[in-house]
């Protein structure tokens, strides 16, 4: 398969320039970054830029989302979209941080749809809220768990959600 | 003004193996929209592995799909091993390869016995199954069970093969090679097979992109990704294999792509045992330092990445799985619009769907009176009469197998 | 014993149901159809709705979201009726057993919508097909 001459992930050699070009592009967006090896970068953005960053490597350099992680810190829910260069070996994560006590971002799955499952998925379980989220729906818990209840934060005690209210299958739902 | 019904299938029903629930939202007998909703299979393992030790983990990550059994644990132990930094021995990545293709082997073959199902050709699906049943004796005495085979571990792998099992390995693949090349030319040449699953189902490679899907599905629509490339690990980057690519997107592509790649992962292992060096099989890893890491494999059904965050204890600290259904699945809402209903079926089975690994559920009503309008065993069976309709059509003898 | 339950012996119909299992055992079922095994030669047949069934084969961990589910399918089911629970996770929720979704076991499940249920146990991480099989005819023989 030939690749063309303005191919964004060829056109350097390598993940670690490519990571450069990158990092160069998004400028101001980010406010720090770590190389864990030549095929690892992670980039922190600011809040407020993570739709136009994530727009930035999906669009401009033809990255593809690979999916999005969520974790509990002390200061908010972290949250890491990363992209795959896979012509460069490259995994690019963009780190961002949805600040307590709001824990809210912009939503990326706005634009991009491949980022409307995984969201959905960290408001459920981490209790981050997207804005402007296409279909903000419950995905991945039980259509009686409680509101409010988050498993995958620090705080989270399973002993009372296990068992749950035991009942008959919603009325509307069919038999299969 | 043409009626809007929702179509039910689930939440249990034969040959689906996990609870699914899709909406499809049908007006006649074309399918306009669709959704889906998945909780049945989630188990919570993200919060589990944080409460077990980096050598525990992969025990409850190889039960996350017991059909990628060997991928999600390869997977986790190569986020961990980013972050550790440390070199698998050369024997190791072998081993790795073999059962992760045996993997690939088993699952593929599944996948095409169930295809042959839901298009009414069970006789396919016998016979596949049959064939694959060596696969898993075979995957038995490599690593000590049929499937869920906790062969790697962090910095290597737990257990040698010796020579007698490497020679019964080889043995297995020069045996299903013959029978493998007959289903696939058998498959492939069959002109009803053609006319139910060409041009059915088409995801461009633009719907592919803006869904970020993997696997099968990206490469059945020309797009060229493949983790065992692009992020090469076990011994890919020392054999000889290419990437399988088909542009038409449709599902008769995504058939194409796997049934080479089956024969592709004979050729694959048999090399692996061919060249399998000597040496260490464990680089001996006694501490996960502070950090993060990502790891990629390429599962059957497409790219298995896990995220891994460590702060030098002995327990990760978060622990991301995702799962290549995960991404595959909400292509549904591309490649389905459009499409006839008998065609349904078919096409939500082209992307492979693991549930486990994923879980989602649909069902359908009308729209208008809120009534159960068909069930999926209803649709299976207009898929398998379409079938018949075109065999009768086409004058076509049924798919002779030997 | 009774004309029903001699039926039931002659030739048991099964209903697959899966309570949030990994797959692992529900494909080790299906592989009961297929040449290597071929239960259908004993009279064992897969069906498509537990109103047909007189076994009802469940897998999984039984999470929150498929609990009240399985015991709707559970009703369904036409009486008399053996729950077989197949695998690790049905008999004990297995490794999962502390996840914040797993609700309960699946008998405690079952029991809880009718105390006097038949429930049969499979154990294994997946059992092999064999064990299946004799679980079955053992089941069968207490009847």
């Amino acid at each position: 398969m030939t690749q063309a001459a303005t191919d964004p992930q060829s056109a350097s050699p390598g993940g670690a320039a490519l990571a450069d070009r990158i990092a160069e592009r998004l400028g101001e967006m980010v406010f720090a970054r770590t190389d864990a090896n030549p095929r690892r970068t992670w980039l922190s953005v600011r809040p407020e830029r993570v739709r136009e960053a994530v727009r930035v490597l999906w669009e401009e350099f033809d990255g593809r989302m690979a999916t999005a992680s969520g974790i509990d810190v002390r200061d908010g829910i972290e949250v890491q979209y990363h992209f795959s260069f896979d012509r460069a070996n490259l995994v690019v994560t963009l780190r961002v941080l949805a600040a307590r006590p709001e824990t809210e971002l912009d939503s990326v799955g706005q634009d991009l749809p491949a980022a409307n499952w995984i969201e959905r998925e960290m408001h459920d379980l981490l209790g981050v809220r997207f804005r402007g989220h296409p279909d903000m729906r419950r995905l991945i818990l039980s259509d009686d768990w409680p509101e409010g209840v988050y498993p995958l934060r620090r705080d989270y005690d399973n002993a009372n959600e296990r068992r749950g209210p035991s009942g008959a299958m919603p009325p509307d739902e069919a038999q299969g | 003004m043409v009626k809007r019904a929702m179509i039910a299938i689930g939440p249990f029903h034969p040959l689906q193996e996990e609870a699914e629930f899709f909406q499809l939202y049908v007006e006649g007998e074309t399918v306009v929209d669709m959704d889906v909703r998945i909780s049945y299979n989630h188990r919570g393992i993200e919060q589990l592995s944080t409460q077990k030790t980096f050598d525990q983990v992969p025990f409850v990550v190889e039960r996350v799909c017991g059909i990628c059994s060997a991928s999600h644990p390869l997977a986790y132990i190569r986020a961990v091993e980013d972050i550790c930094g440390c070199t698998v021995p050369e024997r190791a990545e072998y081993l790795r390869t073999i059962v992760k293709e045996l993997e690939r082997i088993h699952s593929h073959m599944l996948w095409l016995g169930l295809a042959g199902h839901f298009i009414g050709y069970n006789t396919v699906w016998m016979w596949v199954w049959k064939y694959r049943e060596p696969v898993l004796e075979t995957l038995e005495r490599a690593t000590g069970s049929r499937i869920h085979y906790a062969n790697a571990k962090i910095g290597g792998v737990r257990r040698d093969m010796d020579d007698e099992a490497l020679r019964a390995i080889d043995k297995a693949m020069d045996d299903l090679r013959g029978p493998m090349e007959m289903l696939t030319n058998a498959v492939l040449d069959d002109p009803v097979i053609h006319a139910r699953l060409k041009d059915v189902g088409i995801l461009t490679l633009e719907d592919a992109r803006k869904w970020c899907v993997t696997g099968p599905t990206a490469r059945g629509s020309g797009w060229a990704i493949d983790a065992r490339a692009d992020d090469p690990y076990g011994a890919y980057d020392r054999v000889q294999w290419q990437v399988r690519t088909r542009p038409e997107g449709d599902v008769f592509a995504k058939t194409v792509v796997r049934c080479l790649e089956t024969l592709d992962a004979l050729d694959i292992i048999k090399q692996c045992v061919r060249d399998m060096p000597g040496g260490p099989i464990d680089a001996g890893v006694e501490h996960v330092p502070a950090g993060e890491g990502c790891g990629r494999v390429e599962a059957p059904r497409g790219e298995a990445f896990h995220y891994v965050r460590s702060d030098g204890s002995n327990k990760p600290v978060r622990h991301k799985i995702r799962a290549p259904s995960y991404v595959n699945v909400p292509s549904f809402k591309a490649s389905c619009i459009g499409q006839h209903i008998a065609d349904v079926t078919i096409t939500l089975a082209s992307v492979d769907p693991c549930y486990s690994c994923t879980e989602r559920f649909a069902t359908a009503r009308d729209a208008t009176t809120g009534r159960h309008v068909m069930t999926f065993a209803d649709m299976v069976r207009m898929s398998q009469e379409r079938t018949r309709a075109l065999q009768k059509e086409m004058g076509v003898e049924p798919l002779k197998l030997e | 014993m009774s004309w029903k339950t001699w039926a039931l012996k002659k030739s048991l119909w099964v209903y697959h149901v899966n309570a949030g299992a990994c797959n692992n055992c529900d494909i080790e079922v299906l592989e009961l159809l297929t040449p290597a095994f071929d239960v259908e030669r004993f009279g064992i047949k897969l069906v498509g709705s537990p109103r047909h069934a007189d076994a009802l084969l469940v897998t999984g961990i039984c999470t929150r979201q498929a609990k009240p589910r399985l015991q709707e399918v559970y009703l369904q089911t036409a009486k008399p009726c053996v729950v077989l629970c197949i695998g690790s996770c049905a008999i004990s929720q297995g490794i999962f057993r502390h996840g914040y979704h797993a609700a309960c076991c699946v008998d405690e499940a079952v029991r809880e919508v009718d105390p006097e249920a038949i429930i049969a146990y499979v154990p294994g991480c997946p059992p092999k097909p064999e064990a299946m099989i004799m679980a079955v005819v053992k089941a069968l023989g207490t009847l």
